[in-house]
């Protein structure tokens, strides 16, 4: 074999699969792991919530405020109701509101992130500066005035917090649709004659999203905030057990019931915390990598 | 050489808005063919217009004015359908091996991708023709999992070239394809490239920044400078016997292997920066920095004569002393 010829190639990089490299990396660092396993808890307390409550949330049954004990190990409300089981369901409450608005937020903001960055021109001034009206809406009080005209509900809950969410994630997306749309890969598609949608849906979305993604747990740790204040404020939902809802009874008894307000407070720092905590750790990894 | 040539270039146009009312006039009037399975280099410094042609030939940029005719038919304008069927005749190869593969891919799908795009993955054999075109590249079937970050620069490149070859292309337009690799890693490719040439029949519009990357690779030579190509010929016309002083500056920056024969040259030293694509100078573009300028360069454009089959745009062509 000649100098030039083709020679063996220097051996490449070990077959570490992307994926398994995002979820090393993530748990690969102290608060990443936290907040993976947080966030991991709330999902699976969500899913098996009747599977681990020993009641019915809103069973009177149990003695009247009742301090932390083996039976109740949150303790009761001033109706006899066992805490531990308000805790359980009220994650449940708080993820599905949580997870439908995420999936809104999803579609929305890399909508209208990939046509307004892909698009350009007229197309991009127009859905930029309507995602300057939106980010600057006041999701709370849009939230309350909501509630105040068509009564308490998730639906609506889900739907105003949904359309209301997702301009930072489509602001995310476009900058990375921009900078995608100059690299070589898209030119080779196009020279292969691929078409527009094709180039966004196989080329450009695969790689813009995970940015997206990270973005998300933290908005949706925004929207356990908002969706447990307006609870506080007796704006739930009261067909829904929640974490705003328990914090709100609760509020009667501050002074002889210390647990009522406590564990529905530290569900919510957690929830929050874990979201928070995961999405850093994801922008970190999905955000450097390219 | 058959009659038609692959490629017809005519007085091809490609001027940019600079954003504040100018125009970069990037390319300026090129002209050349390229027939079945030839070879054709195109030289010029960095900022020439060497990619933006490149670029435009295969109509990833719109042409302002000029013709492009693929296998004799008129893809200046073509609209969409057209220009898909012209696409499955003509592909490109980038310079940086980083860009120019999707990181969230596998290998196999991105030289998969042409064939889709097509509609001809199935009908080309889909995993067997992968596996094929690997092999074609020196890469092994295996590699087709793996994703881009999984390999080194030059196996990136091979993928790159494994994907331009997928549609069985009649020409390859190459731009700068080695200009990003080590330089043990660029006598890999080069010899892949010329195996390709001779095994398949490919015509290439190869495109690089220095002389010395075509050599091995060309039939013919053309150097470009400032959007216009100043002299053409063959790979002897222009290597032993440079008639425009651009030409010679050129190659007497490409490095001399022969110990022996270090001093020997005449080494020509440009001074002054290329001159700006917005505004060139009057006459002779190149004359800014031209030791022969006379008078006349900056009155009368001179243009690009034919001096038995070396044309050449110097109103002083001359050949090389040494």
């Amino acid at each position: 074999m000649s100098a030039t010829a083709d020679v063996p190639f220097e051996p490449a990089a070990p077959g570490v699969g992307r994926r398994r490299g995002v979820l090393r990396g993530v748990l690969g660092t102290p608060s990443g792991l936290l907040g993976a396993a947080l966030t991991g808890t709330l999902v699976v307390v969500a899913v098996f919530a009747p599977a681990l409550a020993p009641y019915d949330p809103f069973a009177i049954d149990g003695p009247v405020l009742h301090p932390p004990s083996v039976a109740h190990p949150l303790g009761t409300d001033a109706l006899g109701r066992d805490l531990y089981s308000g805790v359980l369901y009220g994650t449940r409450t708080s993820l599905v509101v949580a997870g439908t608005v995420g999936v809104l937020v999803l579609l929305i903001g890399a909508l209208v992130g990939a046509v307004s960055g892909y698009a350009g021109r007229w197309a991009d001034d127009v859905l930029m500066r309507l995602t300057e009206a939106f980010q600057v809406l006041p999701r709370f009080f849009l939230a309350i005035v909501v509630i105040a005209f068509f009564g308490p509900g998730i639906d609506r809950l889900v739907l105003v917090l949904g359309f209301t969410s997702w301009p930072m994630l489509a602001r995310v997306v476009r900058a990375e649709v921009l900078s995608l749309k100059q690299r070589e890969f898209i030119a080779a598609a196009k020279a292969h004659g691929a078409s527009n949608v094709r180039v966004v849906v196989r080329e450009i979305l695969p790689n813009a999203l995970p940015a997206a993604i990270a973005l998300l747990g933290l908005v949706l740790a925004q929207v356990i905030l908002i969706e447990a204040s307006l609870g506080f404020i007796g704006l739930g939902d009261p067909n829904a057990m929640s974490w705003g809802y328990l914090a709100n009874e609760a509020q009667r008894f501050l002074r002889v019931a210390w647990w009522l307000p406590l564990f529905p407070g530290l569900a919510i720092l957690l929830a929050v915390l874990g979201l928070n905590l995961l999405g850093d750790a994801l922008t970190d990894i999905l955000g450097g990598r390219r | 050489m058959s009659a038609e040539p692959v490629l017809r270039v005519e007085q091809l146009v490609k001027h940019f808005p600079d954003g504040r009312g100018a125009t970069v006039r990037a390319v300026d009037g090129v002209s050349f063919t390229l027939g079945a399975g030839e070879s054709l280099g195109l030289v010029g410094e960095s900022g020439c217009g060497k990619s933006t042609l490149a670029r435009t030939v295969i109509r990833l940029l719109e042409p302002t004015s000029g013709r492009i005719l693929f296998r004799g038919a008129d893809i200046t304008h073509a609209a969409k359908r057209e220009l898909r069927a012209a696409r499955r005749g003509m592909s490109i190869v980038f310079q940086d091996p980083y860009a120019s593969l999707n990181p969230r891919m596998r290998a196999g799908e991105i030289i998969a991708q042409p064939l889709r795009i097509q509609g001809r993955y199935r009908r080309s054999g889909g995993r067997d023709r992968i596996a094929e075109l690997l092999h074609t590249v020196g890469l092994e079937p295996g590699h087709a999992n793996r994703f881009p970050h999984e390999f080194s620069t030059g196996q990136r490149q091979r993928i790159g070239i494994a994907r331009a070859l997928a549609l069985n292309p009649e020409l390859l337009i190459l731009d700068e394809p080695v200009s990003a690799l080590d330089v043990s890693i660029r006598a890999q490719i080069i010899t892949l490239l010329d195996r390709l040439r001779t095994e398949i029949g490919l015509a290439y519009l190869f495109i690089a920044h220095d002389l010395a990357a075509v050599h091995q690779t060309c039939d013919r030579v053309s150097v470009m400078h400032l959007g216009t190509i100043v002299e053409s010929g063959s790979r002897e016309d222009i290597y032993r016997r440079p008639t425009h002083p651009y030409t010679q500056a050129l190659l007497s920056s490409v490095p001399v292997t022969d110990p022996a024969l270090r001093g020997s040259r005449r080494r020509i030293r440009l001074t002054g920066e290329l001159p700006s694509a917005i505004d060139p100078p009057s006459g002779c573009r190149f004359r800014t920095r031209c030791w022969k300028a006379a008078p006349r360069c900056a009155e009368e454009t001179p243009e690009l004569v034919n001096r038995n089959g070396h044309p050449s745009a110097c109103f002083f062509a001359e050949f090389a002393t040494s």
